[in-house]
């Protein structure tokens, strides 16, 4: 007993050792905010479409029974990297064959839709969030932040910030495969 | 310089320090009740601000924060008590959202560390101190006959402690 209590300071050392090498982790993000989504139903919002664009706007009856995953987008024509993303969005859309559901979040119609005219739009559905309630009902802290829900309605993934890089963008993609995406043209 | 003028320099410094107690409140935010202003205060310095994490949304600048104090106070106006709105936001933004964690399985470490930490530290100290006290020096406090002897035959030894 004596003895051992000679490797009290070393284990010690070993556990303090451990927490901050795990602290040091280089993926390992500080400030990321876990989701309490995830595994959920989609929060309850209806928003009307966006005034001067041509798709219509959704509710959260509309996420489920498509008979796939949705990809619901949070976006705004304020919101720089969104337009790095869109891109990466459109080829989703196109390639990858994603029903892809837009949140326009706080962003005065005419911007919006002079946005989607320059750029294109993916979007099956865009809805107009202009107070941001919708947002807090997703729980978002920035734009763009990007959510996969399954055909029950359920939310399974959460991107926050845009999807850009190939790591993301594999993981979006991987992630809408498990929640049941079909009928991908490689 | 008379009273009133004497009146308006003070009122005019006084104005002039309320930037520093300037919140990020704005003041179409603030509530005609009183009351339910002070519990909304109350709990948006409770409320952490998602965007600039270790702000409370009652003193920051970031537009989501602002939109979580309206939230705030439409809840109660609704009628909510604070558990409510508390409740209401964590179903939004887990856990995260509030400044001080609460008391779960999950965060019992959190809160029970410093006390542990502090607790096993006092008896170390304590059982340090004991042993320290118990422990005697050899022989005894004082010298024994032969080593006073000794130590007269060094001290009056001319010679030694010059052997340099």
């Amino acid at each position: 007993m004596k003895r051992l209590i000679v490797f009290v300071p070393f284990a010690i050392a070993i556990a303090i050792g451990g927490f901050a090498f795990w602290g040091l982790r280089a993926d390992r993000d500080p400030s990321g905010i876990p989701s309490v989504l995830i595994s959920k139903p989609a929060p309850q919002f209806d928003l009307p479409p966006v005034e001067g664009v041509s798709v219509p706007g959704f509710s959260t009856a509309d996420l489920s029974g498509s008979g796939g995953p949705i990809l619901v987008n949070v976006f705004a024509s304020w919101c720089v990297p969104c337009k790095a993303e869109h891109a990466v969005l459109t080829r989703f859309a196109e390639v990858n064959n994603v029903t892809l559901f837009g949140i326009n979040y706080k962003d005065p119609p005419a911007a919006a839709s002079a946005w989607l005219d320059n750029l294109g739009n993916p979007y099956d559905r865009i809805g107009s969030d202009f107070d941001g309630r919708a947002g807090i009902e997703w729980g978002i802290s920035g734009v763009p932040e990007t959510f996969i829900v399954n055909n029950e309605g359920i939310v399974t993934y959460r991107q926050v910030g845009p999807i850009l890089g190939e790591k993301a963008q594999t993981q979006v993609l991987e992630a809408l495969r498990a929640a049941g995406l079909t009928g991908e043209n490689s | 310089m008379n009273i009133l003028n004497f009146r308006v320099v003070i009122a005019a410094l006084l104005v002039m320090m309320l930037p520093l107690i300037a919140q990020a409140v704005e003041p179409d935010e603030i509530l005609d009740d009183p009351v339910l202003e002070q519990r909304a205060r109350d709990i948006s310095a409770e409320v952490r601000c998602v965007v600039c994490q270790n702000e409370s949304i009652d003193t920051s600048n970031a537009g989501i924060a602002r939109d979580l104090r309206l939230l705030v106070r439409e809840r109660l106006v609704a009628g909510d008590t604070n558990e409510e709105v508390f409740a209401y936001l964590v179903a939004r933004y887990g856990d995260f959202v509030l400044l001080r964690p609460p008391w779960k399985p999950q965060t019992y470490l959190l809160w029970i560390m410093p006390f542990a930490i502090m607790i096993i530290g006092g008896i170390s100290i304590f059982v340090m101190l004991v042993k320290l006290r118990s422990k005697k020096t050899p022989g005894g406090d004082r010298l024994s006959e032969e080593e006073e002897i000794a130590l007269d035959a060094i001290l009056n030894d001319e010679t030694k402690g010059k052997t340099l």
